[in-house]
């Protein structure tokens, strides 16, 4: 396919010019790239604000907050956030973070913007379904974020929407009409946009890959989308007809989850034949794999820049294109781990707790190759480089709490409490917008021509990294004690000697949050007031860099870049550059 | 920065590793016969994981604290030595006879809960699931449950299980709000819901089960130590999912006996 004419390869669109084409509906890959990113931040933002409110609620839960009363005067009468309401906004919340930040930025946005440029192709293979893909995805948060505004208010039921309560209707509880409809919808329009994405990505990487850029001459950030798309592709289609299932049982009187005999709140329901472990299988079909999703985009961004900022190749690229490959099949096959005790035979415990543990195998391997990178290099600690290690640190952290509930005996006590939350923020959460820092001080760059202020950015990293720490390390302790997820506050004494840890806790995330602010105003300052950024400010050899910044509308200036090297030339020093770029003709590949 | 970094994620691993080596912040003590070999079976993943933690955060900071690049330095890189091929070895060795380790010496616990019967004459109890409550039901003399039928159920009229009083097995059961159990006396749980999915999750005893509607799922254990334990609810159920409560008291025997007396006086 490398090897095919360019003008096969490629077609050709003119830039547009009118305001709306140009920023709005645009069919170019960069501006949808950088819509993708400006979702993911939005939607982070409000994540954060619900998950104070979160945090606030546990600990002093008769407080009244500013703003709250009016925004809601039925969730939160007085500014005083409701046991309800505190369901809704743990809904919200999660929902949010998993599906419109760790699914979107990490993926639709870095991806689009720099997957069709580091293979040396003008845009994506389907540049209006890429828009379109785009513009589903935004109705899908709008169709979420309006449930704050409907009358009930937001679903309750956790962004995993176990039925019978998402599936009865708004007889289940508050926001059980309306929210969990609009919840429904949004997250199958959610699906359709990524299946689009998830089609465009792997023809782009497929196809359009230009003269000399093999597949094992791909970035592993390439490799990372690819895998990743490969994952959205199989799993998003089994959530989008979850999903439907899910509205034909609250709407069209079906019973796909609900089994005959309910009595809820005193009224029988007229449902038979249905069973609620369906969904969950469904559900949790795509659940695994989803988070996987989140996470493998950041292997790639991480791979990448620790060798950037080691001025080392990656090592072992090979291997961990293996690994990634191994992971993206085995993320199929373990998502049972979540049922162990919801009533499955338990036979299947037994036989999903294999491969749920065989995957720490492959994971392991990535993370000692990090190290390996690191090891011996002439290591730069740009922002950008702080996250990466950063990032190995809470991955190890978070992936290791993984080999306790992997085990459904321990599961038996770890299962629904803290330790679990705890757990996935750190591998999940956390490491994934710790991938998503670094890719942003990495990229940005390119994408806005300006350089972000590094000594703001170092601040940044500080109080995240250390506050992170402080907010999920704790949920494992109180894991062990026992407490559990999800309950608004720990009535009748239970718990009770627990609660400064979560005072403790909430301190810490309001802090953290708050650091983020720092973050918001470096990179909308910097967009406008940074100083130039040069064509290639990390002296990276990857295509991206070959181009000004930022990139001329058809990314190569009417150019078509041919490729001779790998992604990772970097070492020893030879006519004063240490670094081979992968269009060099005349550069020697450096030792490795 | 490298060094300060080095300087910070020693000490996070430090206190960490700390924190959970003291127990300070540790599982209740354990009240149930299968729940000993589970502690032992946290304590052996737990320095499996704690060793792969130090090694990987120290190794990390040690790299951030020795390989910082000098203005201008022209050092030559290293390659770590023997390139990837040792630490795959590394992790398959380490990291897989750690799963053998937990899969195959560990599932014991797993199997003696779930793939074993209940000892021979346990003491059967159905527990009906709602929101935001548990009843329980004891199958008096005959050592028969009757039918539940949820569209009996009359809460106001003290019906919380739907009995059909007319159903011959339900003649003689006693239905409580607290689930009492006599000590060191094999017991088996029937577990039901009226309408959520909902959990049954006793920490002390090491016992958790989500309760589904649509099906009975049995559970099985031991209880060895005298006390009352809160159950908790840990599915979400709906608003006043974290209200929904209940008590297991673990009596001595003739406790029990006493107590069970009374309650079907109470019927």
């Amino acid at each position: 396919m490398a090897n095919m004419p360019m003008e096969v390869q490629q077609h050709h669109h003119t830039a547009p010019t009118g305001f709306i084409r140009k920023y709005i509906f645009s069919l170019d890959h960069k501006v949808i790239g950088k819509q993708y990113y400006f979702l993911a931040i939005v939607s982070v933002f409000i994540g954060m604000v619900l998950s104070w409110l979160v945090r606030i609620h546990l600990v002093w839960p008769a407080v009244h907050i500013w703003g709250l009363g009016a925004f809601s005067p039925a969730g939160a009468p007085g500014g005083v956030i409701s046991p309800e309401y505190y369901l809704s906004l743990l809904t919200i919340h999660g929902t949010l973070m998993v599906f419109f930040v760790l699914t979107t930025a990490p993926q639709a946005g870095f991806g689009n913007y720099a997957l069709p440029i580091q293979i040396g192709a003008e845009d994506m293979a389907f540049p209006t379904l890429n828009m379109l893909s785009f513009w589903v995805t935004f109705l899908a948060l709008c169709a979420l974020v309006s449930t704050l505004f409907v009358e009930d208010g937001p679903p309750i039921s956790g962004w995993t929407a176990y039925p019978p309560l998402s599936a009865v209707g708004s007889i289940a509880g508050p926001g059980q009409g309306m929210g969990q409809n609009l919840w429904a919808v949004s997250i199958a329009l959610f699906c359709i946009g990524s299946l689009l994405g998830a089609l465009n990505f792997i023809t782009t990487t497929i196809d359009l890959r230009c003269k000399g850029m093999t597949l094992m001459r791909m970035p592993v950030t390439c490799w990372a989308w690819l895998i990743t798309a490969i994952l959205s592709l199989l799993s998003f289609a089994v959530l989008f007809a979850a999903c439907v299932l899910l509205i034909l049982d609250r709407n069209a009187g079906t019973s796909f989850f609900l089994p005959s005999g309910l009595l809820v709140n005193g009224q029988l329901q007229n449902h038979s034949g249905g069973s609620p472990l369906l969904w969950q299988h469904l559900f949790w079909f795509f659940g695994h794999p989803e988070v996987y999703i989140a996470i493998v985009p950041g292997f790639g961004v991480i791979s990448h820049v620790l060798s950037v900022f080691s001025r080392k190749p990656v090592l072992g690229y090979k291997v961990i294109v293996a690994c990634l490959l191994a992971i993206g099949f085995l993320s199929f096959t373990v998502w049972g781990h979540h049922m162990f005790l919801s009533g499955m035979s338990p036979y299947s415990g037994f036989l999903f707790s294999i491969p749920t543990l065989i995957i720490t195998i492959p994971a392991t391997i990535v993370s000692l190759l990090w190290l390996g990178t690191v090891f011996g290099g002439r290591l730069r600690f740009t922002t950008c480089m702080m996250f990466a290690l950063g990032f190995v640190s809470v991955f190890v952290t978070g992936g290791l709490g993984g080999m306790f509930l992997a085990q459904p005996s321990l599961d038996i006590f770890l299962h629904g409490t803290y330790f679990v939350v705890g757990h996935f923020h750190m591998v999940m959460g956390v490491a994934a917008i710790f991938g998503m820092f670094a890719g942003t001080y990495f990229w940005f760059p390119k994408m806005f021509g300006r350089m972000m202020n590094e000594r703001l950015g170092k601040i940044h990293f500080w109080i995240t990294f250390v506050g992170v720490y402080c907010i999920f390390m704790p949920m494992h302790f109180i894991g062990l004690e026992g407490m559990p997820r999800r309950y608004s506050s720990f009535v009748n004494d239970l718990m009770q000697p627990l609660m400064p840890v979560h005072t403790f806790m909430t301190i810490a995330a309001l802090i953290t949050g708050a650091s983020q602010f720092i973050f918001f105003f470096n990179l909308f300052w910097s967009m406008y007031k940074g100083p130039k950024a040069t064509e290639n400010p990390w002296e990276s050899t990857t295509l991206e860099w070959t181009v000004p910044s930022p990139p001329p509308f058809d990314n190569f200036g009417g150019k078509h870049p041919v490729v001779y090297h790998d992604a990772y030339e970097y070492g020893d020093v030879q006519n004063g550059k240490d670094y081979v770029m992968q269009t060099d003709p005349a550069g020697q590949p450096a030792s490795s | 920065m490298g060094k300060a970094f080095a300087v910070v994620l020693t000490i996070i691993t430090t206190v960490s590793v700390a924190i959970f080596v003291s127990r300070h912040w540790w599982f209740p003590e354990v009240a149930s016969a299968h729940g000993g070999a589970m502690d032992h079976q946290f304590v052996e993943t737990f320095v499996g994981a704690a060793i792969g933690f130090i090694l990987a955060q120290l190794g990390l900071a040690a790299f951030a604290w020795k390989y910082g690049e000098r203005k201008g330095e022209t050092r030559p890189i290293r390659i770590f030595p023997g390139g990837a091929k040792w630490l795959v070895v590394l992790a398959l060795v380490y990291v897989g006879s750690e799963i053998i380790l937990l899969e195959f010496v560990g599932q014991k616990v797993w199997a003696a809960m779930y793939f074993t019967p209940p000892a021979a004459g346990s003491l059967q109890v159905q527990v009906l699931a709602g929101q935001f409550a548990f009843y329980f039901r004891y199958p008096g003399p005959d050592g028969k449950f009757g039918p539940i039928h949820t569209s009996k159920i009359d809460e106001t009229r003290g019906n919380f299980f739907g009995i059909n009083p007319s159903d011959p097995g339900s003649k003689d059961d006693i239905v409580t709000v607290d689930l009492a159990v006599p000590v060191n006396k094999p017991v088996e749980l029937l577990l039901n819901s009226k309408d959520m999915g909902h959990g049954f999750y006793v920490p002390e005893l090491r016992i958790q089960q989500d309760i589904v509607p649509g099906m009975e799922i049995p559970l099985h254990f031991t209880p060895t130590k005298i006390g009352r334990y809160n159950i908790a609810c840990n599915q979400l159920c709906g608003l006043g999912h974290h209200t929904m409560r209940a008590f297991l008291e673990v009596m001595p025997e003739e406790d029990y006996q006493k107590w069970i007396v009374e309650q079907a006086s109470l019927q």
